[in-house]
Parts: structure tokens; sequence; C-alpha cells
């Protein structure tokens, strides 16, 4: 088998897939030239994510560390949220084949780009940090 | 979700193909009985050399060809290597160009690409929306400083059939020489060799229920190329290595039983028919490749707005095994060549789906098919951010 069992866990019965209406933060990173799109939606309480949506266009992996990734920051406060690296996605999925690392270095842009959205949207003055472990090129998701 | 009780559906037989039971009991003899050399002189090596020699014409019986003009390989690749390579160091000085297409399998592109690094002259040619290459812009291309045209018989991904006997006239009129990738083609729809006029041709084992790991190339009478395995006077002092003789053996019982399975191709083509039908009536989706020329068991299909190693994981969860020319699938993350070569967009390469199909599939594997396939792109729809139906 390709991937783990978790991973064909999160890929068969993904957590948190949707979109929140009147959410606090969204985040769209990805093409569909690439062949992934995630975009995930937080609703924010008091500073802690007390809801998380997502959905994605992509791979195996792409829809497993989606699903992941959600459910590791559901119920944690922002800077929390912000300290998850993609390492640790691919962790909690008990590993992933090399080519598709950079799945989860998408998720990880996701998370930040909707906590980014939510810090422009209440005028918040601070900066998300850069992604650390770039994925396929400069070519490849919004670098 | 684990329909574990359900039979599986093997619908992948472009990729390869079961060994045949037949084919099992012809090769079994050569391990324990007939294990010989058949280049050694005595008894035991004479036997093989029979076997060999017997293999060797029902091949060429299926090909439409002498015996004399039969190579064995080890598989399509090494016959794909062997055709190019030996026949552009075979070339006449001044006859640097070969002429390919941009949906050839890898085993002709990187072949081709190894020959441009030593300086050959290689000219790709484009394909239409159904991948058949354009004739006018290989007559164009086809002058006296060309050694080879070489373009397979029909596409791996897409099944489109090319007009090969066009091409190898268009090439021999260049005063070319003209190879064909055959390894889709033989055993799945009916030809003759020397109907078609080419120079080489390429098979393999594993595609018509031989074992993996033999292949032949076809070598008209005549046709000189360099060799590509130098050893010890094999084949005729072209191709060396102690002959595999229980996998020839095979070869040529699945070649024969491949031929005798011919009339069952109406049938494949209805079962293909009604496949691309039901898939094509989902929507937002395109069928891939021509409705007309194409190989019998071949249907390639892509579904907007959902990747194809997805579909392809879901699939085989339901008990059915396809493929697909997204990146996500391949080691390289490329999208399939063949696809994007076709004019099509990137974004609808990534949600291609192949099935290939065979004489063991039945019109209920079809009707599964069709029902998983409808059920997996709308689920994955359903979570699709691009979706315009969310």
């Amino acid at each position: 088998m390709l991937y783990t069992e978790k991973v064909m866990d999160h890929f068969t019965n993904p957590r948190n897939v949707g979109e929140i209406a009147d959410a606090s933060g969204v985040g769209t990173v990805g093409n569909a030239k690439c062949g992934d799109i995630m975009q995930m939606f937080i609703k924010v309480e008091n500073d802690i994510i007390v809801d998380v949506k997502f959905k994605t266009f992509g791979c195996g992996a792409a829809i497993a560390t989606s699903s992941m990734a959600t459910e590791l920051i559901k119920g944690k406060s922002i800077d929390d949220a912000l300290a998850l690296t993609n390492s640790a996605v691919v962790e909690a999925l008990e590993g992933l084949p090399p080519v598709k690392v950079h799945c989860s270095v998408l998720a990880e842009e996701a998370i930040k780009a909707a906590i980014s959205d939510y810090y422009k949207r209440n005028g918040i003055d601070k900066e998300v940090p850069e992604v650390a472990d770039h994925c396929c090129g400069p070519e490849c998701h919004h670098h | 979700m684990n329909e574990t009780n359900v039979k599986r559906i093997y619908a992948d037989h472009a990729a390869t193909t079961p060994v045949l039971p037949e084919v099992v009991e012809a090769m079994l003899p050569c391990f324990n009985e007939t294990w010989g050399n058949p280049s050694s002189l005595h008894q035991d090596g004479q036997r093989a050399k029979e076997l060999l020699v017997s293999a060797r014409a029902t091949l060429a019986s299926t090909l439409g060809c002498d015996p004399s003009e039969v190579y064995f390989t080890s598989c399509g690749s090494e016959s794909d290597n062997w055709a190019i390579k030996g026949a552009a160091r075979k070339a006449k000085q001044g006859r640097n160009k070969i002429i390919t297409s941009k949906i050839e399998h890898h085993a002709v592109l990187h072949t081709c690409e190894a020959l441009a690094r030593e300086g050959f002259n290689v000219v790709y040619l484009d394909v239409d929306s159904e991948g058949i290459v354009d004739l006018d812009q290989l007559r164009r291309e086809a002058d006296d400083t060309t050694a080879l045209v070489a373009v397979m018989m029909a596409n791996n991904e897409i099944g489109t059939l090319q007009p090969i006997c066009e091409i190898a006239e268009i090439a021999h009129d260049a005063g070319a020489l003209c190879f064909t990738d055959a390894v889709q083609a033989f055993g799945a729809i009916r030809f003759n060799v020397k109907e078609i006029g080419v120079d080489m041709l390429a098979l393999s084992g594993h595609k018509l229920g031989a074992p993996k790991g033999i292949g032949a190339l076809y070598i008209k009478k005549g046709v000189r190329i360099a060799n590509l395995i130098d050893g010890g006077g094999q084949e005729k002092g072209k191709r060396g290595g102690t002959e595999n003789l229980p996998y020839i053996v095979g070869l040529a019982k699945a070649a024969k039983l491949a031929q005798s399975r011919l009339d069952d191709v109406p049938r494949i083509i209805k079962m293909r028919n009604r496949l691309i039908d039901g898939l094509c009536a989902l929507p937002h989706s395109k069928l891939n490749g021509a409705r007309g020329a194409r190989l019998p068991g071949n249907v390639n299909v892509s579904f907007e707005y959902v990747e194809g190693e997805s579909l392809l994981l879901w699939l085989d969860i339901m008990g059915i095994s396809a493929s697909t020319g997204s990146a996500c699938s391949s080691n390289s993350l490329e999208a399939s060549h063949v696809l994007l070569a076709t004019g099509l967009p990137i974004e609808m390469a990534h949600g291609s789906l192949r099935f290939s199909l065979s004489h063991s599939n039945t019109e209920e594997d079809v009707d599964r098919i069709i029902a998983a396939t409808a059920e997996v792109v709308s689920k994955l729809r359903a979570m699709s951010p691009i979706y315009p139906g969310n």
C-alpha cells in the first residue's frame, strides 16, 4: 500500500469537511494546474480556533493532510496553530511517501493563509510566519 | 465502504495482464524437462532448440512474417531501445534525423532523448485532439536526412490507433526506416506486419497473458540495425544472452491464444463503448482519444474538478483496478505527456481515469465501473473547492 492506514483513514473519512458561512478567516492555497487546491475556513473566538472546516481538490495525501491539519488546530489558540509545521502533520499521519510531502506543506500554508486573512479582517497588525519548508518550487502554489 | 466480499474488477489490462493458465502449462516443461541451452549440441540442448524454433515459428505466424524475422528480447522497452538506437547507429552518413511523436511511450521518448544527447536530430510530431499524428508535418519533416520514423501503433493511455500504413509509406518515400511500437496493439487488434509495411515492430508478452520479462522485435529481412546487446551469438548474432526458453514458449502460446481470441473483439468494443457512454453521461466529463480509431478495450475519460489519484484510491477500495494520468499518481509529479499533447488542459489531465478492458471483463463489470465512478466523482466533487455545483 502506498499510504499508511492513518492516511487512508483520513482520506476515506475526512474530518471537518465543508465551509463555515460566517468564518473569521478563509485561506486558499495551491492551484488546479499543480493538481491540488486547499481551502481552509476558521472560526475564531477569544483567540481560539473554535471551528475549522476545509475543502480540498487533490490526491489522497492532499485530502488526508487537510483533514489531519484541521484536527490538529481545532480548539487551539492562534499561536499554537501558527506553530504547526508540515512535519508535525506528516508525523500525525504516521508518514507520507517522499513525493507526497509537499502536500503537507500545502496544509501548513492553508492554515497560515486562513489566519492571515483573519488578521486582515480584524485589523490585527501581525505578520504570519513564513512557511519553513517550501515545496515543489517557485512555479508551484503561491510563493 | 470496504466491499471485501465483492469480486474485484481488473480494468487495467494496458498496465499488465495475468498469465493465462494455458501459458503457464506450456511453460512448465521448459523449467524441469526441456531445460537445456538451445546452443548446446547435446540432446538436452537440441530438445530445447526444437522448442525455440517452434515458438519462433508460432510468433511469426501471428505477425504474418517469416520466423527468421523474429528476435526475442527481454521486454518491450528493450525492443524499443534496440530498434531505435540500432537503426540510428547503423544509419547512412547524413541521415541523423529521427522522427517520432509526442505521445510515444517513455521507452521510445527517453531513447530518442538519449540519442539527441549523442547528437541526433530528434523531431517530435504533434498530434491532434484525438491523439492522431500530424501526417502533413511528417511529410514536411521526412527528408533525405531522416534515418528513422518511430510512431506507435496504438497509444497506451488513450488507445488512439495511428495511420501506421501511411506513416510507413511516408518514411519509405524519404528513404528512411519505419519502426512501430505495437506493445498495446499486438494481440488486441488484427494486423499483418507485411501489410502494414513497417521495417521493425516491438511487442511485449505481459500485455497479452504471457509473463513479464519477455518481448520481441520484428526486423524485416534485409534491414540492418546495430546490436544493443552483444554476446554469444544467439538470435543470429544480433541479440546476445542465453534464450529465455520458458518465457519465449509462453509468449508464443499467449500470441496464439490472443489471435484465436480476436473473434471476441466486437464484444470488447461493445463493452468499451457502453463504458465510454456511461462515463461521459456524468456531468463535466470528457472522453480522451478518438471514438473510432481506438483500441478495443481502452477507455480514458477526464472528470473536471476532481483529481485522478483520489478517484483511483476510491475505486480501488470499491474493488476496481484502474489507472490515471494525474501527476499526483506518478513519481515524477508530472501530468500525462500524452493528454497534454492532445491539448487537454492540465487540470483535466489531473482528473483523468483509464480503464482497459479485455476478454476477461463482462457487461456486469461495466455496470459496476460506471456506478462506482459516478459515486466517487460526486463524493470528491462535494469536497472540491473549485466545483461550481457546490
